[in-house]
This record gives C-alpha cells, structure tokens and sequence, in this order.
C-alpha cells in the first residue's frame, strides 16, 4: 500500500507546484500581467486605489495585500473554484470551463481509449510475427506516424479528409443546424464532428502504444514461465492472454502519465484547428486577448485533468499488477 | 561492443564501428542520416545562396509551384522555398540548443540523484514525478505568455528545456541505479576512486550511446515545441520561421482555399520530413539498446 500513497501526495504536490508556478508567473514575475492590468487601468484615468479594486474584481485576490495573502487567496480561491472572472468575456471562468471541459475530455478520452487498444492489439499481433514483412511495415509507419506534431496531422487530415473528399467537418462540435440535446441527429453530428480531431490523435499516438507493446511482449515471450506454461500444454488463448498479455502490458502503464500529458499538450492545436470549443481553444484564446484569469482557469484545470487521469491509471496498474499493491 | 545487459564498454573506436555496422543493418537509418545532412546544409548554406526578398509583389500573389518558385509563392507573391530555407536556420538552431540544455539539466539531476540515493534521490525522483505529470506545453504556452517581451533563441530554448527535462532525467537515473549495481562500479569503490572519478570516469562514458540517442529525442520535441509556439503566434514574428508560416497560412484560412495550399503545405512538409528524418536516423541508435531497457 506504501506505493499508493506515495503516489497520491505526488499527484497532490503536482497540482500544489502547478498552482504556484502560475502564481509566481501571473503576479511576481518583474512586468508580470497583473501589474500592467493595474497599470491600464490607471492609464485609462484610473486611481491606483480605483484600478486595484477594478482588477480585485477580476482575480480572486487583491493586489496591494501582501503578497503571502494573495498567494493563500489564490490557492483557496482554486479550491473553491473561483478562478475570477474573465476579462474579454466578462463571466465567471468556472462557467467557461465547465462549457469547455466536457468537449475536451470527450475527444481525448475517445482517443486514448481507441489509440490505446488498436496499439496494443497490433503490437501484439507483430510481437508473434518478429521480422516479418507485416512487422517491419508497421514499426516503420509506427515511428514515422510517432513523429508527425499534431498540427502537421491535423492539418493533413482536416485538407484531405475534410476539404478535399469531403468525408467530415473540419469545423465546430456539432452541425449547428441540429437541435442540441439528447436526439440521434444531434449525437450523430457530434460523433462525425469528432471525427478528426480523434483521429488525429490515433494517427500520431497508436503507433507509439504498438512498438512499446511490441518490444514489450517480445522480452515476456523469451520468459521461462511461458516456456513452462506451452510445455504443460496449457490453451494457446490462455498463454496469449493471461501469461504473455498481461506481463507485457505492464510497462505500458508507466508511459501514460507521459502519455496523457502530451495528449493535453495536443489539444491546443487540435481544437485550434478544428475550431473545437474546449480548454485547447480557451486558452489559445485567452492568450491571443491577455485574458490571464481564463489562462490561469485552463492550465490548472488541464493539470488536474492530468492529475486525475494519471490518478485513475496507477489504480488501473496496481489492480493488474498484485505485486505493487502489497509493496513487494 | 555491447555486452548482454546493453551497455557499452568505452572503447570509442569499437562503438563507432558497432555504429556503422547497425547503420548498415537498418538502411531506413542511413536515409534518415542523409535527411538530416540535407537540413543542416540547407540551415547553414541556404539562406547564401537562395536570398530571401520580404518585399511584397502582388502580381505574384499564390502561384502554383513552377520552376522560378519550386514551392509556389505566398498571399503576397513571396518565394515559399526561401521562406522554408531561412526558416530552418531558426528552427535548427533553437531545436538544438534546447536539446543541449534538454540533456545537460537532465544528466546532471538524474546521475546526481541516482548515484546519491537516499533522501536526495526521494527528493530528487519526487520532483521528477512533478514535472511529469505537470502537461508540459501547456506550462509552456503559459509562460512564453507571462514573459512581458520578444526571447532571444536561447531563452526560448531554455524555456523549453525546463518544462521538458523531467522525463528523461528520470530514464537517467534508472540507468544510473543499474549501473551502479553492475560488478565494475563495485571493483571501482574497491579500489578507492573517488566519487567524481566513479562518475565521470566510469558511470558517464557507459551512459553516451544514451546520451546520443535522448539528444535526438530532445530535438524532435524542440521542433514539435517551437513551432507549435509559433503556430500559436505566442512568440512574436521577428524571425522567419515555419510556424510562423502556418500561422499566417491558418489565419488566412488556407484549407479551404485551394490556391494556399503550397503555402500552407511547404512548411508541414518541412517539419514532417526533418522529423522523419531524426526518427529514421534514431532506429539505428535505438537497436544499440535492449528494449527492455528503454521501457525502464
């Protein structure tokens, strides 16, 4: 149980240094974006006393306390989830976010899922197959496909799939001539409007699961136990699973956290291209009009979006692996 | 040479010829080696001898690719192929001195934590743990955003380097942890050396091969990277560069303007194939270690 708890105060302290990393950023780095909010404000005729509660309204702290209670502010502001107010859109950012969020994890979660297990099928298959034409085609692919960034992938995708034959929207989360709400045209809408973004993440992401899966399996087939269990002729389906599988799998596990990260990473572009309204889009946005509130509300909420994910794999991993979970 | 466990003995004549040796085993290696030679021609080269004319010249507005334009020419009538060429010195530049600072801050925490053990180590790998999981470019995206003016390549490259050294300082350690527990390191603390001499002399010379390889690693990121920041227009357009290119391209919404497309596809070739590039040549490398090993 040691590892589990371990684990658990990482992921806290990950989303502890994410909030205060930000902070230093948005207040105490020298020229840092509050100051020169204040700063506007008191060009536009202001009162420095005027422009500090006008930007008092807009963050969750108050800019001429000292600066251990802005930073206790803002964490219990994060907490609490109030994150402020955003600048150009006037609203609370947890209402934005709360918009945003579910398109987000939607797309990534489909693409996690559907990478995932395409790759692992694939590098299985391959593992049996070492050296095959079949095997040396697809670990080619594999690492070339591995190496396309997400925009190149996307914007490929979005020309030739979308422009081009004309097979999907390349534009927004739905068609907006559907009803939204829970009717078949609307899912179905939704469904094809996913369509690249998702794909997008398999092109670039299924063949780093499949070689890892491979190289993965190929090291756990040369193991004495599966030699013992083929000799005491136990079920191939059994050997394939549950002796090679699932030892092989394991490693595999460790890569998510990397993994989802560079997935949140990607969401930027992504959505950037296919004008998807999550987080990705948020925060281009926010950047593009200095809006930091709605900055700050993207990147933790990306963060412990990670945090959560990472929270749910290492579950996953000690139930799949008993030795993790009694410590030994 | 590598022995059964994957790591190098460092007699350096013998490894650069186990070096051509894998090269000529994985011709997909050698294609990726000529790539990347071509790049770094064209970085240092180019911008020489294919002068790069900023000027615009509205009759020229989006031609097709011809002879005179090989990749056809922009909203403004300027030669696309120039603009790839000069954007590459900037590309190349910064992809590797972010590696070097990539691989430099990484070598140092996770041989020093590995090697320690202890209490530093906890410390130390916790961190790592930290900066793993924090989404790196988000973080970064957010703090080229916080920093109020224009960064220089090494700043830009120092950013990207500190967002983004936790996974491989962490791989460092492991094979720091292996290392350490290998029969030679044992008869070198039999023999009384001294703790730098153990490192510098024995730990780091086994771990070059991995040095080389994460370097490449580094680079491919530092592209994805720093054009993805370009891309984003978070990094003001003071320097040619690729993203810059798409950016402009996305903004004028070149996909559904067939006439953009040379101008939207020359610098995504440009970054797929440098990548390939790097990715072909990295095969060769890879094979050098046992997978196990890369998987941790």
């Amino acid at each position: 149980m040691k590892w589990i708890y371990r684990r658990i105060i990482v992921l806290f302290l990950t989303i502890w240094v994410a909030i205060t990393i930000n902070f230093f950023l948005v207040r105490l780095m020298p020229g840092n974006p509050i100051d020169i909010l204040i700063m506007q404000y008191m060009e536009m005729g202001y009162s420095y006393k005027e422009a500090v509660t006008a930007v008092s309204a807009i963050v969750p702290f108050i800019p001429n306390e000292p600066i251990w209670k802005q930073y206790i502010d803002f964490i219990l502001g994060v907490f609490r989830g109030d994150l402020g107010r955003s600048i150009t859109l006037a609203v609370p950012i947890g209402q934005l976010l709360a918009y945003a969020i579910p398109w987000t994890v939607f797309i990534v979660s489909i693409s996690l899922i559907i990478s995932f297990s395409i790759g692992i099928v694939l590098g299985m298959y391959i593992a049996y197959r070492r050296g095959s034409l079949l095997d040396k085609a697809l670990s080619l692919l594999a690492s070339v496909l591995g190496g396309f960034p997400h925009y190149a992938a996307g914007v490929l995708l979005a020309l030739f799939l979308g422009v081009e034959l004309n097979l999907f929207p390349i534009i927004g989360p739905y068609d907006p001539e559907v009803e939204v709400g829970f009717n078949l045209p609307f899912i179905l809408s939704v469904f094809r409007h996913a369509a690249l973004p998702v794909l997008t993440y398999f092109v670039t992401s299924f063949g780093g699961w499949m070689l890892s899966m491979k190289s993965s399996t190929a090291s756990v087939l040369g193991e004495y136990f599966v030699v013992a269990a083929e000799a005491r002729g136990l079920p191939r389906r059994r050997i394939v699973l549950t002796y090679v599988g699932r030892n092989a799998i394991l490693p595999l596990f460790t890569r998510l956290a990397i993994s989802i990260g560079y997935m949140f990473g990607g969401v930027v572009f992504i959505e950037n291209i296919f004008s998807y309204p999550g987080i990705g889009q948020y925060l281009t946005m926010s950047l593009t009009n200095r809006d930091y509130p709605l900055m700050t509300g993207c990147f933790l909420v990306t963060t412990m979006a990670v945090v959560l994910s990472n929270f749910v794999a290492e579950l996953l991993y000690s139930r799949l692996d008993p030795r993790i979970r009694t410590g030994g | 040479m590598s022995n059964e466990k994957g790591f190098m003995t460092h007699d350096i004549k013998s490894s650069i010829k186990t070096f051509i040796k894998i090269l000529r085993k994985y011709p997909s290696s050698i294609v990726g080696l000529i790539i990347i030679i071509g790049y770094a021609v064209m970085a240092s080269i180019g911008p020489i001898l294919l002068p790069y004319d900023p000027s615009p010249k509205i009759q020229d507005r989006f031609l097709p690719p011809s002879l005179q334009h090989p990749l056809g020419t922009d909203f403004a009538g300027r030669d696309n192929l120039a603009q790839i060429v000069h954007g590459s010195r900037d590309v190349l530049t910064v992809a590797i001195l972010t590696a070097s600072i990539t691989v430099i801050i990484a070598f140092s925490i996770g041989i020093f934590s590995g090697y320690m053990g202890g209490k530093i180590d906890t410390v130390l790998t916790t961190i790592m743990d930290i900066f793993l999981i924090i989404p790196s470019f988000p973080l970064l995206v957010i703090v080229a955003a916080s920093v109020p003016r224009a960064l220089t390549a090494v700043e830009i490259a120092f950013v990207i380097s500190l967002v983004g050294w936790a996974g491989l300082a962490r791989a460092i350690r492991s094979q720091v942890l292996a290392i350490k527990r290998s029969a030679f390191i044992e008869a070198a603390r039999c023999l009384g050396l001294s703790s730098s001499k153990i490192v510098f002399g024995e730990i780091l010379p086994n771990l070059m091969p991995y040095v080389a390889m994460n370097l490449i690693l580094s680079i491919i990121g530092a592209v994805y990277s720093q054009v993805g920041l370009y891309f984003l227009g978070l990094l003001p357009f003071t320097t040619m560069n690729w993203g810059m290119m798409i950016n402009i391209a996305m903004q004028q919404s070149a996909l559904i303007n067939p006439k953009a497309w040379p101008y939207l596809l020359s610098p995504i070739g440009a970054i797929i194939l440098l990548q390939t590039g790097f990715i072909l040549f990295m095969s060769a490398l890879e094979e050098i270690f046992n997978p196990r090993l890369r998987t941790e």
